[in-house]
């Protein structure tokens, strides 16, 4: 972990450390996002500017609203008022489902691996475009037949890639928990996105797999992807992000390097409140 | 008692008419719950609409067969699928299940209101409107085929039966292997995961909705015209319980799981229905105890015992594997 | 199973359907040409001739001749009814004019609706149609003062009672997630034991209403805890999915249905106590007593359990296990207690609602199945889950079946709510008293 990590954090020349800086160049804008639930306001977000081709993580202590935001950016939830820009488009009224082919792909705290299908099925899901997904074009074969070979084709390259081939044929639901974050992240690339949004990349994963999800995740941001991670585990926020950006109920606290993060009065404030006994440490469940 | 019989019924009912009407709507059934994990409780309705898509376009509209076969097989269940589906399938799958039902039952009390009698026929249903069917009949009425099971006119049903599921299996088995198929089972296992790689899991649904529904249709239609009548108690809210039951037996997500359910189911059902008559009958059983109409009621009690054994003891069926589809399944 | 294995199946099943099919169709050739048996040829019209006698009691009208012609105007077939007036005829393909001999009627007795004797019916072999005669007066009785307000009151009571049996459906879904479709059961539980009690009397005795009614709640509330024990606690210790035991609970309704109708029969039945009453006319509208004391009972019903769930111990774990159920426990309330007073209180509840309905309409075998989808209709609309929204949703639900019938027929006004259920969804899904986060 000591190793010199590749960072993007030129990108980022010239952005002020603080609350909802303007980026160089965003891929993703949220302004004046509001959700409340009954009379509990979860998230109000002022403003928060995504870099494009850079690592961010999202983190806070926990009730903070991070994985409510991290709904709204990516439409499975909608706020009850502000915008969403992603590549410029509005996010407002559009379904959850057009996200994904806008290129903003995502993926969840508790793995969703469609455990009674298999792991090919699983990426092959993931590809998008298919012709053979029209129910009457689904009759004739030999009209989604060379598509669907293709796809086979880049699932198994990246199953390679993220060393679950020798699981390809069986149910997802026998992998191990590493495994499935493993195999959502690679169906989610089967995509093509721009944009890949994870939530909890390492939550439940055993130490000895950890190191291989991070080189992925680094992965995805060299092959030019932009990458927003909401995140607990503060070894993989030193270790990978490029900026990160501090929530504490709702709001956003502060923004920066993860260097300038640890220093910064209010988050620790804001894990000082949320755990009086544990001080400057910011590995807060 | 007579065994010959009650053999004989046995086996009619392991590939006859019934069987046929309700393979064909439990593979709707399949494709509804089987392959996307949608709660269908009103499969009845959709055979009713297949029944009176028919029968009303022949005798109350007046137009001719063919015409009653396109307002059955597609207008009447796309109508139904919109009807139900629109509200419902962005919700929880029980929102599902309770619409499907009330609407069950909105058939019954439409079906059976005096005063949309020149409509619907009312309590009595609609008659005569599959002359056309018959016309075509290559086999003699005066006959019997089949190791002597069905006379000429029910042969005739019959075949065009196992033909028309022989098509309907064969486009679920076809289905299943494509992209289409493999976004409905994704569904079925996480509609979240499905959307989130950009599949349009409310439309697909729909679709599912839709097509088991005409699938159901079918069946609804085949029993009308096996009958040559369209009446509202033949498609009450317990009907489809038949069809659930059938699928469950066989395994759902199975592609042969609801015909190999329906051929046992009906095979019970019409041994227990001959045996208890035969009893009753025979004076084996005291009047005071059960009488001829009573053995009615019996296999509704059969189909509900069925479906609370089927679900807490066997949850994937007969056939199926629990690791691939069972009713227990979150 | 692999899938290399999946599609060997698949393989083996087009094999196995090709080979049925190869075997079909051989078969078919060999067709043997046996007479076909009589019993399969033309069809059969049959009726059942009732009246109601002096205790509403619906009873069969015995030797009324009834007669089939042909369109020559030819007698081809002929019957008398039985002893519970049931008659039927067997004629050759065709169609009938179906005579009901008026000279055989007995004295006093006149059909409803004379231009319809004789009626006409079109038979194919195998077939078998009902045709009605309704005799005597027609039911509906019309209504004396403002009809709008005479619905208005009408429909509140049926929204009371409503009410009443969808409180426990709604408490039961929100502490266990369960849809319960046999809860309906429940209700045509209560109203047949109370037949049981008041009517054909235990030992001998025929119990009057009021302590009837008391022996029908406890025992419906002892049912319904026995039947948590039992049944669904169980399934939720082993873990069970609720697609499962949602297949289960309608499993039940179906099973226990059809018991009620092989052991009560398909007739609708009437309490003896407090049948015939003469309605109060008061001016706006009229009222029988035994419908006032029932708003009364079942206004002071609701307002109790409002207010045990408000204000007591238990009522506040009630909502506190509705609201969120892992929470509830984690504060140390024993969530299962929680869960089985639930059952007791809303199946006794359901059971006292059976008995009510049965006062102010009749008791039939399926009574409780439609006032289920009722039940639905309100708990949607207020919102599934919560017990003020199932309160307030039924009584809506209730006015609005009622004042329907300003506009759709009488015989069609289940169908408007049942249609409000669907519009609901539509507008509003989590209902007006509910959670968007609720539904999702």
């Amino acid at each position: 972990m000591t190793a010199e990590p590749s960072t993007a954090q030129h990108l980022f020349d010239g952005v002020p450390f603080e609350p909802g800086a303007a980026k160089n160049d965003p891929i993703l804008v949220a302004d004046g996002v509001r959700r409340a639930f009954g009379g509990l306001v979860a998230v109000d977000v002022d403003h928060l500017e995504v870099q494009r081709g850079a690592i961010t993580a999202l983190i806070g202590p926990n009730g903070a609203g991070k994985t409510t935001f991290f709904n709204l950016l990516t439409n499975f939830d909608e706020p009850d008022t502000g915008s969403r820009l992603f590549e410029g488009n509005d996010l407002a009224g559009v379904s959850a489902y057009k996200v994904a082919n806008l290129g903003m792909v995502r993926t969840f705290q508790l793995t969703k691996s469609l455990s009674k299908m298999t792991v090919i099925d699983n990426m092959c899901l993931g590809g998008t475009g298919q012709t053979g997904e029209s129910f009457f074009k689904a009759l004739f074969p030999f009209l989604w037949r060379r598509q669907e070979a293709e796809i086979t084709e880049r699932a198994d390259a990246l199953l390679e890639r993220f060393k679950l081939s020798h699981m390809r044929d069986e149910f997802a639901g026998t992998l191990s928990g590493g495994q499935r974050k493993l195999l959502e992240m690679a169906r989610a690339l089967m995509v093509k996105p721009n944009m890949v949004m994870l939530d909890e990349p390492m939550a439940g994963v055993n130490p000895a797999l950890k190191q291989s999800l991070l080189d992925h995740v680094k992965g995805l941001r060299d092959e030019g992807m932009t990458v927003l991670f909401v995140e607990h585990d503060m070894d993989m926020v030193q270790e990978i992000s490029d900026w990160v950006v501090v929530m504490a109920e709702g709001r956003i606290i502060a923004e920066g390097p993860p260097e300038s993060i640890a220093s910064n009065q209010a988050v620790i404030d804001a894990y000082l409140g949320a755990h009086h006994d544990s001080a400057l440490d910011l590995e807060a469940d | 008692m007579d065994w010959g019989a009650i053999i004989q019924n046995s086996f009619r009912g392991f590939i006859g008419e019934p069987f046929i009407y309700f393979s064909l709507a439990a593979m709707g059934l399949n494709m509804h719950y089987g392959y996307t994990g949608l709660l269908n409780f009103g499969q009845a309705v959709f055979m009713a609409a297949g029944a009176y898509g028919l029968s009303m376009a022949v005798v109350t509209l007046g137009l001719n067969f063919w015409w009653g076969l396109l307002l059955g097989i597609v207008v009447f269940p796309l109508l139904l699928a919109l009807i139900m589906g629109v509200p419902t399938l962005r919700l929880r799958a029980d929102y599902l299940a309770i619409v499907t039902i009330a609407a069950s039952e909105m058939f019954r009390i439409i079906a059976r209101s005096p005063s949309l009698d020149r409509w619907t026929g009312s309590s009595d249903g609609l008659t005569a409107f599959a002359n056309t069917f018959y016309d075509f009949n290559p086999f003699d009425k005066q006959k019997r085929y089949f190791f002597g099971l069905f006379i000429g006119n029910q042969m005739w049903v019959v075949l065009i039966g196992w033909i028309v599921l022989s098509i309907v299996v064969l486009i679920v088995w076809m289905t299943m292997r494509s992209p289409w198929g493999r976004v409905l089972r994704a569904i079925r296992e996480d509609e979240d995961a499905a959307r989130s790689l950009g599949k349009n899991a409310y439309w697909f649904k729909m679709q599912s909705l839709m097509i088991g529904g005409m699938f159901g249709a079918l069946g609804g239609m085949f029993r009308a015209i096996g009958t040559q009548s369209a009446q509202p108690q033949n498609f009450i809210t317990d009907v489809t319980f038949f069809a659930w039951v059938a699928l469950i037996l066989g395994g759902a997500a199975k592609v042969g799981g609801p015909i190999a359910g329906a051929a046992i189911l009906y095979g019970i059902l019409n041994f227990t229905d001959v045996f208890l008559r035969q009893l009753v009958e025979n004076g084996y059983v005291p009047e005071s105890v059960m009488d001829g109409t009573q053995v009615g009621q019996v296999r509704f009690m059969l189909i509900g015992l069925g479906l609370i054994l089927l679900a807490i003891y066997r949850p994937q069926g007969i056939f199926g594997t629990k690791e691939e589809m069972a009713l227990d399944d979150r | 199973m692999g899938g290399v294995q999946l599609v060997a199946t698949f393989a083996r099943a087009r094999r196995g359907v090709l080979a049925v099919v190869v075997a079909f169709l051989v078969l078919l050739g060999l067709g043997s040409n046996g007479p076909v048996s009589a019993q399969e040829e033309g069809g059969e019209v049959k009726g059942s001739l009732v009246q109601k006698n002096e205790e509403g009691e619906r009873v069969g009208v015995p030797s009324v001749t009834f007669r089939a012609f042909d369109e020559s105007g030819a007698e081809v077939a002929s019957t008398t009814t039985g002893e519970d007036g049931a008659w039927s005829m067997v004629v050759p393909e065709g169609t009938y004019d179906i005579l009901l001999d008026v000279e055989t009627l007995p004295d006093g007795v006149a059909l409803r609706n004379p231009d319809k004797n004789p009626a006409q019916v079109t038979l194919i072999d195998g077939s078998s149609k009902s045709t009605l005669f309704p005799l005597g007066e027609p039911e509906e009785s019309s209504a004396g003062g403002n009809t709008v307000i005479q619905l208005i009151v009408d429909g509140l009571k049926l929204g009371l009672i409503i009410a009443m049996c969808a409180i426990g459906l709604s408490l039961i879904y929100g502490t266990t997630g369960l849809t319960n479709f046999a809860h309906g059961e429940a209700v045509t539980f209560g109203a047949v034991m109370a037949y049981l009690l008041n009517n054909a009397g235990v030992f001998g005795v025929q119990l009057p209403l009021i302590p009837a009614t008391i022996i029908v709640v406890v025992i419906c509330g002892g049912v319904g805890g026995l039947f948590n024990r039992t049944v669904w606690r169980p399934m939720r210790r082993r873990g069970a999915s609720l697609v499962a035991a949602l297949v289960v609970s309608i499993g039940f309704s179906i099973f226990f249905r059809y018991v009620i109708l092989f052991t009560f029969g398909g007739r609708a039945k009437r309490l003896r106590d407090y049948q015939i009453q003469e309605q109060w006319d008061l001016g706006l509208f009229r009222l029988a007593p035994k419908d006032l004391v029932l708003m009364i009972i079942s206004i002071a019903v609701l307002v109790g359990v409002a207010s045990a769930l408000q204000l007591t111990r238990m009522g506040k774990a009630m909502r506190a296990v509705s609201d969120n159920r892992d929470l509830a426990e984690s504060t140390g309330i024993d969530v299962e207690r929680v869960i089985s007073l639930v059952w007791i209180f809303g199946s006794a509840l359901a059971g006292l609602g059976g008995v009510l309905f049965g006062l102010t309409e009749s008791i039939n075998w399926e009574m409780g199945f439609r006032i289920l989808l009722l039940m639905f209709a309100g708990v949607t609309l207020g919102g599934l889950g919560t017990a003020y929204g199932a309160l307030f949703g039924s009584i809506i639900v209730g006015l609005f079946i009622q004042l329907s019938t300003l506009i759709i027929p009488t015989d069609m006004k289940n169908v408007g709510a049942l249609l409000m259920l669907i519009v609901i969804l539509l507008i509003r899904p989590q209902g007006l008293f509910g959670r968007r986060e609720r539904i999702g």
